[in-house]
């Protein structure tokens, strides 16, 4: 992974100076609330329903073993003993205190990680592919790519009080699994017909209460361009998106707005002007970068995984779990494990202390001291040798961590919701917990197949409802928290915003009307489509009849 | 019986609290039991109490909250406040909220 340099940590040391001076300020009353409020949005700390909430980022969900511990030591230190990981790749503590925050941003630091941009009008934590560098269907490792367009963005002078937030998402597999067509930029690694490496640069995709699926902006880009495109793309958005209203002021508006060939003229030409600026990547910059990125040292596949292999056919449990949460590696010998952090009675994407000491001892001992954070609230263990997936198995299990939902029904997202978030309008969490209960049966589970079902608290879709298959939104109807259904939402290569099938439902109804969805697929699936395909074939009629009935 | 009490964050730490008024004095506690009951007629004067504790910087974000008395204790009439009182209704926040002062 990238390794901060003396100017990195510099910069670092100095932000949080600054920061712990601001703080103080603030208590000694020297800076009032509104003057406070953008200096702390911009190092990542909310003020939320119940307390402050610091966001960390976990730049494109890349996390050490050390960098793990030390955000248990963190939890139990500085908060309630544990954290939450986000949709996009970032961890969240719910209970900091303002006083701690700057001794929370010291410990981060010692470990290269920081909470800078994580909120705020500003360009965001980049997010990628969580397979990144693993991936059989890799195109190109997106990493490399990802600490460019972190680095350019950091503490960028231009562009620190954009219109509003700007999200970027990059992709460097033929399958999309960093949601980049829902994302204000959207960047795949492409080869073009000569087989050089380039991107494919989509803009103008977004969630919340306009929900858009970005266009295509460039069909290629070449890889030396890529920040200087970038800077003309966020110089037009700076220059032209909405500042007199808030939900008008995100880049898919503009686009909206002015279409998507005029945008790109705009675009064009502002690039014209930087192309052949200090921005132009040369060969060398891309390459030392890529240097941070290495292949680890893998070893040859071993020669016995009699164990591997027979524990598979003849476990029931074990052969499930290998089925779901393993994933084929581009090295052999090697499988990618997927970690759910969707538990029966657990809020999604949670994890305590103890749990993350004992991930990060997982990944010391059976990797290479590696944890990938998804978009899901999941968790990665990236390169495990086949031979040691029983062994593996047997400490994830006996940490709860050993769940096979991945993609399935309960590996729900779900936002913090009004249990914790300021902006909510319902809570999600008991509501997805009330689902995962009546679907615990992995049997069942199973036989359903591939299912997304995301639910958010509140319009603003921080766990992409909208692009689930089975979508939930909670709302506020006097007084009453009462949650929208909506379907046939996708968020991958064939992505989709959900339609809402009727009216919204109150909590205690919710499990069962999925139930009604799961049924409606199950008597009207052909072979073994998924869900999504199903759907897809047959509209939402026979799904309005269960749920309506 | 419904009234309202005064709540708001304290600033140093980030938590919920409420006002509780004795006499000229006025202390900000986690504890939604021991915060004033107030009428209507009396929320702007402790709104104004309230505000003093915000130039004083002490708490942030203060404003009225309808509750009721139910078997004698204090509950806010809303599922927010009621959040906000007693914390998640759900996961590894176990909440122990401190009833000393903020």
């Amino acid at each position: 992974m990238y390794r901060y340099d003396e100017f990195d940590h510099r910069l670092l040391s100095q932000r949080i100076d600054q920061f712990r001076d601001q703080v103080a300020r603030r208590l000694s009353g020297q800076l009032d609330e509104d003057a406070f409020r953008p200096l702390r949005l911009r190092n990542g700390v909310y003020l939320q329903l119940n307390a402050y909430m610091l966001r960390v980022n976990i730049p494109y969900g890349l996390l050490s073993s050390v960098q793990m511990r030390r955000l248990a030591d963190i939890a139990e230190r500085y908060d309630r003993g544990y954290g939450h990981f986000s949709t996009r790749q970032n961890i969240q503590f719910n209970w900091p205190r303002l006083v701690d925050i700057p001794d929370m941003l010291a410990a981060l630091a010692e470990v290269e990680m920081h909470a800078m941009q994580s909120s705020g009008n500003c360009i965001r934590n980049i997010t990628a592919d969580h397979l990144a560098g693993i991936a059989a269907d890799e195109v190109a490792d997106p990493r490399p790519y990802c600490e460019i367009i972190r680095q350019w963005s950091t503490l960028h002078p231009e562009f620190s009080f954009l219109p509003r937030k700007f999200k970027i998402a990059v992709s460097g597999a033929s399958r999309d699994r960093a949601a980049v067509h829902v994302h204000d930029i959207g960047i795949r690694i492409v080869r073009n017909e000569a087989g050089e490496t380039g991107f494919h640069i989509l803009v103008g995709g977004g969630l919340g209460r306009t929900p858009v699926i970005g266009k295509t902006l460039r069909e290629f880009l070449p890889e030396a361009d890529l920040l200087s495109y970038l800077e003309a793309v966020l110089r037009v958005y700076n220059r032209h998106g909405r500042r007199d209203n808030k939900y008008k002021a995100r880049i898919k508006i503009l686009v909206n707005d002015l279409g998507i060939e005029a945008f790109a003229a705009l675009v064009e030409e502002e690039w014209q002007r930087l192309r052949h600026s200090a921005l132009r990547l040369g060969r060398a910059d891309i390459e030392r970068m890529k240097a941070h990125f290495p292949r680890p040292d893998y070893l040859p596949p071993a020669n016995d995984t009699s164990e591997y292999e027979a524990l598979r056919r003849d476990d029931p449990a074990f052969g499930r779990w290998a089925r779901n949460a393993v994933f084929s590696h581009r090295q052999p010998g090697y499988g990618i494990v997927m970690v759910s952090l969707k538990r029966s009675g657990r809020p999604t994407g949670d994890m305590r202390a103890d749990e993350m000491r004992a991930m990060a001892r997982l990944a010391d001992e059976y990797g290479f001291g590696e944890i990938r954070v998804t978009h899901r609230q999941n968790l990665v263990l990236p390169d495990v040798p086949l031979h040691r997936l029983p062994s593996l198995w047997r400490e994830l299990a006996a940490l709860d961590l050993a769940t096979p939902n991945h993609g399935l029904l309960s590996d729900i997202i779900a936002c913090p919701g009004m249990d914790y978030c300021s902006l909510a309008t319902a809570r999600s969490i008991p509501v997805a917990q009330a689902i995962a209960e009546r679907f615990e049966d992995l049997d069942y589970l199973h036989d359903i197949g591939d299912l997304s079902l995301n639910i958010s608290g509140c319009i603003n879709s921080c766990a992409h409802h909208n692009v689930a298959n089975i979508g939930i939104l909670g709302v506020d109807k006097r007084g009453q928290e009462v949650y929208q259904i909506t379907l046939g939402g996708s968020s991958g290569d064939d992505a989709s915003i959900g339609k809402r099938i009727g009216p919204a439902l109150p909590a205690e109804k919710v499990p069962e009307a999925i139930e009604g969805i799961v049924d409606a697929f199950l008597a009207e699936r052909e072979g073994d489509e998924r869900f999504i395909d199903t759907y897809r074939r047959v509209g939402d009629q026979p799904f309005k009849e269960r749920v309506y009935a | 019986m419904t009234a309202s009490v005064i709540t708001a964050s304290s600033l140093a730490l980030g938590h919920v609290v409420y006002l509780r008024l004795e006499g000229a004095c006025c202390r900000w506690l986690s504890d939604i039991q021991a915060a004033t009951l107030l009428k209507e007629e009396d929320l702007d004067a402790a709104l104004a109490r309230a505000a003093e504790a915000v130039a004083e910087n002490e708490i942030i974000d203060p404003y009225a909250v309808a509750v009721e008395i139910r078997d004698g204790r204090i509950e806010p009439l809303s599922l927010r406040e009621r959040i906000r009182a007693h914390g998640p209704t759900t996961g590894d926040a176990k909440i122990a909220l401190s009833r000393s002062a903020a």
